[in-house]
């Protein structure tokens, strides 16, 4: 029996990819977190905030090196596996991974070096500097990302020069290519899922030390932060996820079709499934509950116009119905849940005060992250499977994609490598971030750290009004604080 | 001069900077099992730690500046090679965890078993790219369809080994160099040694390679006959070999590094020497070759790219210039090493 490439290639860039898309929306989101946390720093000079700070960056970096680990094989894999659909596109999707590296990724990896080894190496306003880029750097990395992969969904600002295997696009408009009529609504979509994910990390574990009874204070400063901009950020995921929608009902009317299991346009309005079990065979949906018109109204405002439908389209131009409808679903059911869930947590914190002592609240908010990161996972697998049959909508099939010079068992034997290695990744990042946490921030009553802070705010006070201290000055006092502090150390 | 040949000339730098700054992080992985304790195992790991992460970035950018610019040579290599890249991504992410992980439990067992994953890695890496480059001096087996139509056995051809293990000689020397700017002490005493060594075991290999290659390939200096100018690289890098040893000797390790790194560009020079105006030589019918014009992007992506580039390197540079000033010194293991 021959081995399927296409599917093979299909199969391991899912594996690759969605393992690599465990650390990605991390670093984002817990990127922008830092931020603030190390801003709160700086601007009230309380050394919690610090410490928060600190212990959050330990996890950072761990989940960043295995970012980048992971995100090497993605780049090599377009041509590696799908050689002949990086020779249709390189001109188009080529300029936004190259531009990926030169703007995003020197960015985030030479600052994240000061981030994570330069506490005492830097002043804290030139560290604050490093955590300000690190966290722009990985939202660069997004936009490219996400510009390049809008692309393959609403393809723009190119023409198709050559026919049969010599054909490929090339870029007519750079910047039509970039703001591709689905950039902008998928960019922000994404950015605020990992904000979402980024909240309830730390959250998450904010509410497991509560419930633990350790590092209360430090715990419970961080978990306000996080539930705030939890809050914030999932409000505004639906309303993005609504817009979203309308943007894909427009450009790729079969993808909606298939997340809300719209199978006969002779149905003419459009109703919304709340949950059901599409069967394909059939085409419609079981034993499901709907909204009359609902789909109708998400996408045009009036509960009776109707709305292309699958049977609109060949059966050869269709995607699967099965698993976009329940990623969608997923996807958008666990958006309300976080939105629920963090009014909630706002409610029992800014108006109850009560939150920190209910336990029943909190230990939902320790598994809640679960859900962020599938909300995530599934967001992509439902846009990406959506796509189907077309690995750039309405130009190049997935099927035609693959590289002519890989046979199948290069591929199952890939497949096989990346399923120990990843499974071996994933056994020792859990391990290692679960020691992280049991091992806790480093507390203020350390002797060492109170001296730095002491000599750092005196150092500060000497020179009052004078911001613009320089980074020289900075990192003479710092380097004096941590000599006498190793000294303390040795007696 | 056109696009096509700035780009050529872009991807070499992209290349050259990869080797030389990733080269001596490399290096280090490849010396790592030859030191004492686990205290100089810390040491040498903490001594890339912040560094290693935007030296691969280099790697990176030079895959998207190949995507971008010349597709067909992307696709054509990335899949020609494919198992040797999966194996090649396979030691990267190896490295990157081994050095996460290894010092986040002290248990024995545990730091040995990253120990050596660090140096296999490290090794099998180098050794595939220098293959990797044999194998382009060599030129594949590419049909007219500009698909590689060879075997995993032609690609692990004597000549590309050979030049495989000059890469690891290369930046074994290259880390140990960088390692002595990096230590003090007992441990910097033996890394002087391993800088003899290692010098010894690269002079060695280059002889050979560089006989082995004027012998069996004397397509390779074809270009120097419309370019003469190129023999300047030569001398250099003869100049800057030479050097090595001397600046050691006189006990200046700094000189020393500058001179290695040095010898890494002019070998990647002579790389390009060797190749152009190809990208992926023919040995089925040099008119299948992949050159910088039948495999590039459009003129207007070439243009673009270059864009970046003349936006986004000056500030790269100076940013990578921050940290390794941040980072500069003696390796010191404190509470945030590894």
């Amino acid at each position: 029996m021959e081995l399927d490439v296409t599917f093979l290639s299909r199969l391991q860039f899912a594996l690759t990819v969605m393992f690599h898309y465990i650390f990605p929306p991390l670093s984002i989101g817990l990127g922008a977190l830092l931020v603030f946390m190390e801003g709160t720093y700086l601007r009230t000079g309380d050394k919690q905030y610090e410490q928060i700070t600190r212990f959050f960056t330990k996890l950072f970096a761990v989940n960043f090196a295995l970012g980048v680990a992971t995100g090497i094989v993605m780049e090599f894999q377009f041509g590696t596996n799908w050689a002949t659909y990086s020779r249709f596109v390189g001109d188009v999707f080529g300029s936004a991974l190259a531009a990926e590296g030169i703007f995003a990724f020197f960015l985030e990896s030479g600052f994240l070096a000061v981030l994570v080894f330069g506490w005492d190496r830097v002043s804290p306003r030139m560290h604050f500097f490093s955590t300000i880029m690190v966290s722009l750097g990985s939202i660069f990395s997004a936009i490219w990302i996400v510009v390049a992969n809008s692309w393959q969904q609403t393809p723009a600002g190119f023409h198709i020069v050559g026919e049969g295997v010599n054909a490929r696009a090339e870029i007519t408009d750079f910047w039509a290519m970039v703001f591709n009529p689905s950039s902008i609504d998928r960019l922000v979509h994404v950015i605020l899922g990992s904000f979402i994910l980024g909240a309830f990390f730390v959250m998450s574990i904010c509410a497991y030390y509560i419930l633990k009874k350790r590092h209360l204070a430090i715990a419970k400063k961080a978990f306000t932060i996080a539930l705030v901009f939890g809050a914030v950020v999932s409000v505004a995921e639906l309303v993005s996820g609504h817009f979203q929608a309308r943007t894909v009902s427009e450009t790729q009317p079969a993808k909606l079709a298939a997340f809300e299991g719209h199978f006969k346009s002779s149905e003419g309005v459009a109703d919304m499934w709340l949950f059901g079990i599409p069967d394909e065979g059939e085409e419609r949906v079981k034993y499901g509950i709907r909204i009359p018109g609902g789909l109708s109204f998400l996408v045009h405002n009036d509960f009776g116009k109707p709305v292309t439908a699958l049977d609109s389209f060949p059966k050869e131009d269709r995607p699967p119905v099965v698993i976009p409808f329940y990623m969608y679903h997923l996807m958008v059911g666990l958006g309300l849940f976080f939105i629920a869930l963090t009014l909630v947590g706002l409610y029992f914190r800014f108006v109850a005060k009560t939150i920190f002592e209910k336990r029943w609240l909190l230990r939902i908010f320790v598994f809640a992250v679960l859900g962020a990161y599938a909300a995530n996972q599934a967001g992509w697998v439902a846009a990406e499977v959506g796509r189907q049959p077309w690995v750039v909508y309405g130009l190049l099939r997935t099927s035609e994609g693959v590289s002519k010079a890989v046979v199948g068992e290069q591929v199952l034997a890939s497949i096989i490598m990346f399923s120990f290695i990843y499974a071996l990744l994933f056994l020792v990042w859990v391990f290692v971030m679960n020691s992280k946490i049991q091992h806790g921030p480093e507390e203020a009553s350390e002797a060492g750290v109170s001296e730095l802070g002491f000599i750092e705010t005196a150092a500060e006070a000497s020179v009052p009004g004078t911001h613009s201290m320089t980074l020289e000055r900075d990192s003479e006092i710092t380097e004096a604080a941590r000599e006498l502090r190793s000294d303390e150390e040795e007696e | 001069m056109d696009l096509n040949i700035i780009w050529f000339g872009l991807l070499g730098v992209l290349l050259a900077g990869y080797a030389i700054l990733d080269g001596f992080d490399l290096g280090v992985g490849i010396l790592h099992p030859f030191v004492r304790n686990d205290t100089q195992r810390r040491i040498l790991m903490n001594s890339i730690g912040p560094l290693w992460d935007g030296n691969e970035v280099w790697l990176v950018t030079f895959g998207g500046a190949l995507f971008a610019t010349m597709p067909h040579a992307y696709a054509t290599a990335f899949s020609g090679f494919y198992l040797p890249f999966m194996l090649l991504l396979c030691a990267l992410i190896f490295r990157a965890v081994s050095m996460e992980f290894r010092s986040k439990v002290e248990k024995a067992w545990w730091r040995k078993m990253w120990d050596y994953s660090f140096f296999a890695a490290s090794f099998t890496a180098t050794l595939l790219f220098g293959v990797a480059v044999g194998n382009s001096i060599r030129g594949l087996p590419i049909g007219a369809d500009k698909e590689f139509a060879g075997t995993l056995i032609d690609l692990l051809n004597p000549y590309s080994l050979l030049v495989g293990l000059l890469a690891v000689a290369l930046f074994a020397m290259h880390g140990s160099i960088f390692l002595y700017l990096k230590t003090e002490g007992e441990l910097q005493q033996r890394v002087k040694g391993w800088m003899w060594t290692t010098f010894g075991i690269f002079m060695t290999v280059y002889v050979l390679t560089t006989i082995v290659t004027l012998v069996t390939l004397p397509q390779v200096t074809r270009n120097f006959e419309t370019m003469p100018v190129a023999w300047v690289a030569v001398i250099l890098n003869v100049l800057a070999v030479a050097n090595i040893p001397r600046a050691i000797h006189l006990g200046k390790p700094f000189y020393a590094f500058a001179s290695s790194a040095a010898t890494i560009a002019a070998l990647v020079f002579l790389f390009g020497m060797a190749l152009f105006p190809n990208l992926i030589v023919s040995t089925i019918d040099p008119a299948y070759s992949l050159t910088i014009y039948n495999s590039a992007s459009s003129q207007k992506t070439l243009g673009i790219a270059l864009t970046f580039a003349v936006v986004g390197m000056p500030v790269v540079l100076a940013y990578t210039a921050i940290v390794y000033w941040v980072f500069r010194g003696k390796v010191k293991l404190g509470k945030f090493s590894y």
